[in-house]
């Protein structure tokens, strides 16, 4: 029984740790722009479905994965350059109704270029035996070091680099920010590339898992969307801990409680929670309007 | 406005005359299209009057498909009777989703409906509840015959039964709307603090708002049901959602007649869609959803009021 809860943790942490990336994506978008970006998921598929392509086209994985991501980086500075810009002011609804339309434009692309079929993506840490006495397979464990290192990026880049602070500064304060010489529009742009750019890696290290297809990230970006609202969603660090919590909570769910197959209504129940119990998330400032 | 019962009316009578001029098949297409009328307009008093955003409509959808394929299949209960039994339970289901949904802003609550939207297949796919909903393989429901002899096919009987129905719920949702609980709608939506401080009982109209919406949009469940005779958990996705709310967007999120426009829409522009090719029709309507964001936030509802406002007071300029 212990052994079984122990196993159950650990791959929970693996796929948290997927959660834990996708969330921060999401974090990233809404700190900046106070959007939640719904097409988020489709962008990751779109990204790993050209991951694939550059390896068909035989380059070795490592290249494929940077190609990737590069592609999605500037995928993403499009699309907020493009469709998001006359977006800033729009009320929720209109915000609400273009990110759908791209999430369904971004589905049907991956449908039409790369066909409906489910499709195998290959794991760059080998699908060899079980490490550590059959508890952790080798994608996971590889898939939960890469995680890792995003993370840990992402935090230095924001805490030590110019280039983080300026972001920062855009999003916590875009007047002020605009005054001591900060471009505010170029730094939603580079955000909006960053969150596309931790997406893919994320479709990529899910995908061996889960196989590919146009609709692989929407459960996942449920999970996200949870862990994101769980740690407080204008708190980075709360997104990532939300992010493993949630893989955590729903492998234990799936275990013990309510079976795989209602897997997706712990996403709901955890969501519905969180919004009644603490509307902020853990780690989440409280916001107060003016009257 | 005294030019606008004469209009519905005239709209009614080509509707109806449509029953005895159209052959089986295109009739269904116009059941569909009164059926996602009525399910848009849940969504129009819901986002369009009171300012909430539900993107998880598909999941009342679904439970009002199937309370009335249970109730069909396991308790042999006539069609007609299922209806006023899909709108209790939806209007329970949406009243439980309108408590949290009070304490969340516009996007939040965007947020959990999806949430629900997606969640909702597995719930009805769950092998526990599979003795009354068939699991994955779904319900199959009879068709409805034309009662006391009367000399119509099922498929016209089933179409006017529809368009009874639905002209019936656009009639009280007119009369809600330019009513006292319309205008509070409207206060809530527009400027909640003060809407409150005029004594509007802001909890309380949003959760009966949440419900009756669940309500309307639960009856054209029902009515789906009954005119595909047929439900499965594979019929009630997310894109049943997402459709929906295209609809009601390209419609005008805010106008009554906007929601059989975009009935319309939704009913026939995927089919064209579907004949370049598979991944067509979603494009399209993504395309389509941000076009209207730039160009048309109020839909085609909120256009053609405009021309009508014009067209009828041409001395005055209007928006």
């Amino acid at each position: 029984m212990m052994q079984g809860v122990l196993h159950q943790v650990i791959s929970g942490i693996a796929t948290g740790g997927i959660y834990a990336s996708v969330a921060l994506a999401l974090v990233m978008i809404y700190q900046a722009t106070h959007h939640v970006n719904f097409a988020q998921g489709e962008m990751a598929t779109f990204s790993t479905y050209i991951a694939l392509t550059l390896i068909n086209i035989g380059l070795p994985y490592w290249i494929a994965f940077i190609g990737a991501v590069a592609i999605s980086f500037a995928i993403g500075v499009a699309i907020e350059r493009i469709l998001m810009r006359p977006m800033e002011n729009a009320p929720v609804l209109a915000s609400v109704g273009v990110f759908v339309g791209l999430l369904l434009i971004i589905n049907s692309l991956s449908g039409w270029l790369f066909d409906y079929t489910i499709k195998q993506f290959p794991s760059p840490f080998g699908s060899g035996t079980p490490l550590f006495g059959g508890y952790v397979s080798s994608h996971e464990l590889g898939s939960t070091a890469v995680t890792l290192i995003v993370l840990i990026a992402v935090y230095m880049f924001f805490r030590h680099t110019r280039l983080g602070l300026g972001m920062r500064a855009a999003a916590f304060n875009p007047v002020s920010a605009r005054l001591v010489g900060i471009q505010v529009g170029w730094m939603l742009a580079l955000g909006w590339g960053l969150a596309a750019a931790i997406g893919a890696i994320a479709g990529m290290m899910v995908a061996p898992i889960v196989f590919l297809d146009p609709n692989m990230m929407a459960g996942i970006l449920l999970y996200a969307f949870a862990g994101a609202l769980l740690g407080g969603i204008d708190s980075p660090l709360g997104a990532v801990l939300g992010g493993f919590a949630v893989g955590i909570i729903e492998n234990l769910m799936g275990a013990y409680v309510v079976g795989t197959e209602l897997k997706l209504s712990v996403a709901l129940i955890i969501i519905v929670c969180v919004l009644v119990v603490k509307p902020s998330g853990l780690l989440g400032r409280k916001v107060t309007s003016r009257v | 406005m005294r030019a606008t019962p004469a209009l519905a009316a005239l709209v009614l009578i080509v509707l109806v005359a449509a029953a005895f001029l159209f052959s089986d098949y295109h009739l269904f297409q116009l059941t569909m299209v009164v059926v996602y009328a009525i399910a848009i307009l849940g969504m129009t008093m819901l986002t369009g009057f009171n300012g909430q955003i539900s993107l998880g409509h598909g999941a009342f959808y679904a439970i009002g498909a199937y309370t009335t394929g249970v109730l069909m299949t396991a308790w042999d209960v006539p069609y007609w009777a299922t209806l006023p039994a899909a709108a209790v339970v939806c209007a329970g289901f949406g009243f439980l989703i309108g408590l949290p949904a009070l304490r969340l802003g516009g996007l939040y609550l965007a947020l959990t409906t999806f949430a629900l939207a997606v969640a909702v297949p597995q719930v009805l796919k769950y092998k526990s509840f599979e003795q009354w909903t068939g699991g994955v393989q779904g319900l199959v429901i009879d068709k409805p015959d034309p009662p006391f002899g009367l000399p119509l096919s099922p498929d016209q009987w089933l179409y006017l039964f529809t368009l009874a129905i639905g002209a019936a719920i656009f009639l009280l949702v007119w009369n809600l709307a330019r009513g006292r609980i319309g205008r509070a709608m409207m206060a809530i939506r527009d400027h909640a603090l003060a809407a409150e401080a005029m004594g509007i009982n802001i909890a309380l109209l949003k959760t009966r708002t949440f419900a009756a919406s669940a309500m309307c949009t639960g009856v054209a469940g029902s009515l789906s049901a009954i005119a595909i005779q047929f439900v499965a958990p594979d019929s009630f996705t997310v894109f049943v959602s997402i459709t929906l709310f295209v609809g009601l967007v390209v419609g005008g999120v805010a106008s009554i007649p906007g929601a059989l426009f975009g009935a319309v829409f939704i009913e026939f522009i995927p089919n064209l869609a579907d004949q370049v090719s598979k991944a067509a029709p979603g494009a399209v309507y993504g395309v389509i959803l941000i076009a209207c964001m730039y160009v048309m936030p109020s839909g085609v509802g909120g256009a053609l009021a405009r021309l009508v406002r014009r067209v009828a007071r041409p001395g005055r300029r209007v928006g």
